[in-house]
């Protein structure tokens, strides 16, 4: 391309854009950029995460995970507690799949596959209740540690620390011992367990951006400190936080499973959860495998849908990916 | 009294476990409305460490600031942190490096001018954006309009270090601080920022603080020139004076060393030998005398002071042996 070179070279003392478009053809390779002129980091990231295939298949999988969960009532041929197999089902005669009932009948003769539709919704409602909880207070403390540094930063680090030193099973067990047997004890659980992931994720990464050029120059504009912290630090560090969120989505629906599991579920053994539903199966499980199949597959199939997408989202956000 | 005073600056950097160093060893000079100073000298000569020092923008652990920065009239270096976040980007503002990192990636052009302007001016919305507009058109950004909108990523070097630069004009300052403001550019767009800041200065009065290492920047810029050497100023004077007659031999072979048109193809550039790792610390003598093309005794003796030299009275110079005027004009 012509470079106009020249010391002297005119546009001197006139905006001559003509150059700053020539240098910028050379710096990015193309003018893609230009085109998509108002659009943000996050349309890139978007952009990104559509070419890749495993993003896909995990935005599928979450996708079905979200319609199944949402129009439960809906897709499943049947209540919860409803017994279509009431004098089929016998302890020795638990009827597998069939066209009546896709994924068989369970001990008490319910439909296996409404069971397992309804369980998704306890799932979604525990794993994003316990993310949002746990992602609230977890960046709270992480903007506090990141952004005062000193002895606040000390003591927030010292209190994640007591957290993660309690393995996350015992401490579940621990709150349900205390605030009862309940939904609400499972989430708070899960929830706790997550925050210092979070709390620690977000301070790390707002120390890193603390010496950024761009926030030491809003320094030297004078902003405020909360303005410095809530325009310039924080929306540079989050992105570690919104792929983790995706992720504690997938292991906050298998530590849910896990708790309903120990019987650390709701107290209302009407409502189907996955977890429990292949604990209270355990005793059938020589003559009607299936009852531990589907809930098995169902918990897989969601968290690897959010598994998926966490780690396509990672390597769309993070810019050291961009190719 | 000038507008900005800086005397006796001293910054050290040092912990626990480290060895002191002291990066601005006693710097004093002052600047004027509508006056623009240069700062030159190599990497690690303590230029920058000067210019966040008179911001008050050096980290408050491990580093010792002593002296006196006044501006008209008030103190800086006592200020409380708060004091000092209502003058920086209003009174005093800075342009720095490299307008590739000091641009924030993820919020628009518009949100980062509009916020100095709700800080410093309590602007609301509308009216911050209007003004930040019209900054953009006055650092000459076409269809500023739109660039408000624009992320970083889509503008280029030379129109981002102007959005910057409409950041630090936001607030009218009455001193610019200008730290390498060109080096991370184009040359052609090297000499369009200068005639920017130039055309500025001009405009509103301010005064401008340039901090480089490129003379040629110099030349055309500053009113005054103070070269530093290892934290210290070696020679100060107007630029006219600095150029034709340079005193010092630091001073004197980095002009020499600017390879010239008017000499033939192939004639060899002259170097100052050496490099800025060694240095005597003044304390033991002249901190350039390990380079220095003609050294004498008392060079590695006692450290020369900065005393006037010559009948004009505005030249100083730090030089146990300066550069004698004849040399200069066998040379000619």
């Amino acid at each position: 391309m012509p470079e106009p070179n020249r010391r002297d070279s005119p546009g001197r003392g006139q905006p001559s854009d003509l150059y700053t478009v020539d240098s910028m053809k050379t710096e990015f390779g193309d003018l893609a950029v230009r085109e998509t002129t108002g659009s943000s980091l996050g349309r890139d990231a978007w952009i990104r995460l559509r070419r890749n295939p495993v993003a896909i298949i995990g935005f599928i999988l979450v996708t079905l995970f979200l319609v199944v969960a949402v129009f439960a009532p809906l897709i499943a041929p049947y209540g919860p507690s409803d017994t279509p197999g009431k004098g089929i089902v016998t302890p020795t005669n638990i009827p597998g799949p069939s066209a009546d009932h896709w994924f068989g009948l369970d001990d008490l003769g319910r439909d296996e596959f409404s069971r397992v539709i309804y369980g998704a919704r306890q799932s979604l409602i525990i794993g994003v209740v316990s993310l949002l909880i746990g992602m609230t207070v977890g960046v709270i403390m992480g903007v506090l540690a990141g952004a005062f540094g000193g002895w606040v930063d000390g003591l927030v680090m010292r209190i994640t620390d007591i957290m993660l030193s309690v393995p996350g099973l015992l401490f579940a067990i621990a709150v349900a011992a205390v605030l009862g047997q309940s939904l609400s004890s499972v989430m708070i659980a899960i929830a706790v367990v997550n925050v210092p992931v979070f709390a620690r994720l977000l301070r790390g990464s707002m120390l890193a951006q603390r010496d950024a050029d761009y926030v030491v120059a809003a320094h030297s504009l004078g902003l405020r400190r909360r303005n410095t912290v809530a325009s310039h630090i924080l929306p540079n560090s989050i992105s570690p936080v919104i792929v983790q969120s995706t992720l504690v989505l997938a292991t906050a629906i298998i530590d849910a499973a896990g708790l309903a599991f120990l019987g650390l579920g709701s107290a209302d053994p009407a409502i189907p959860e996955w977890g429990r539903m292949l604990a209270d199966t355990q005793r059938y499980l020589s003559v009607a495998p299936h009852l531990a199949f589907f809930p098995g597959i169902a918990i897989v199939i969601a968290a690897l849908g959010f598994t998926l997408l966490g780690e396509s989202l990672r390597e769309a956000l993070d810019p050291k990916y961009r190719r | 009294m000038a507008l900005l005073e800086v005397d006796d600056l001293r910054v050290t950097f040092g912990g626990r476990d480290r060895a002191d160093v002291r990066a601005v060893d006693g710097v004093s000079f002052s600047v004027d409305a509508g006056q623009t100073i240069g700062l030159v000298g190599e990497s690690g000569c303590g230029k920058s460490v000067t210019s966040l020092a008179i911001m008050g923008l050096l980290p408050s652990t491990g580093v010792r600031v002593a002296g006196s920065v006044s501006f008209d009239g008030q103190e800086l270096l006592t200020m409380t942190t708060d004091e000092m976040r209502d003058i920086r980007g209003r009174d005093i503002t800075m342009v720095f490096q490299d307008p590739m990192t000091s641009l924030n990636p993820v919020i628009t052009i518009g949100l980062q001018v509009t916020e100095v302007l709700s800080r410093h001016r309590g602007m609301d919305k509308s009216d911050a954006r209007a003004e930040a507009a019209s900054l953009l058109r006055r650092v000459g950004i076409p269809d500023p309009d739109r660039r408000l909108k624009d992320y970083p990523h889509q503008l280029s070097g030379g129109m981002r270090q102007r959005a910057l630069i409409a950041m630090a004009l936001a607030c009218q300052p009455r001193v610019m601080i200008a730290d390498e403001p060109t080096t991370a550019l184009d040359v052609t767009i090297q000499a369009q920022i200068l005639d920017l800041l130039k055309q500025l200065t001009e405009e509103t009065g301010a005064a401008l603080i340039m901090i480089t290492h490129d003379l040629g920047v110099v030349a055309g810029l500053c009113d005054r020139v103070n070269v530093m050497y290892s934290g210290r100023i070696v020679e100060s004077a107007p630029r006219r004076e600095l150029f034709a007659d340079p005193r010092h031999p630091y001073t004197h072979g980095l002009l020499a060393s600017i390879p010239r048109l008017d000499h033939p193809r192939g004639t060899p550039l002259t170097p100052i030998p050496g490099s800025p790792r060694d240095v005597l610390p003044w304390a033991q003598g002249c901190a350039f005398s390990p380079r220095c093309s003609q050294p004498v005794d008392s060079c590695v003796q006692q450290a020369p002071a900065l005393g006037p030299i010559g009948t004009s009275g505005v030249h100083d110079l730090r030089c146990h042996h300066p550069v004698a005027e004849r040399v200069l004009e066998e040379q000619r």
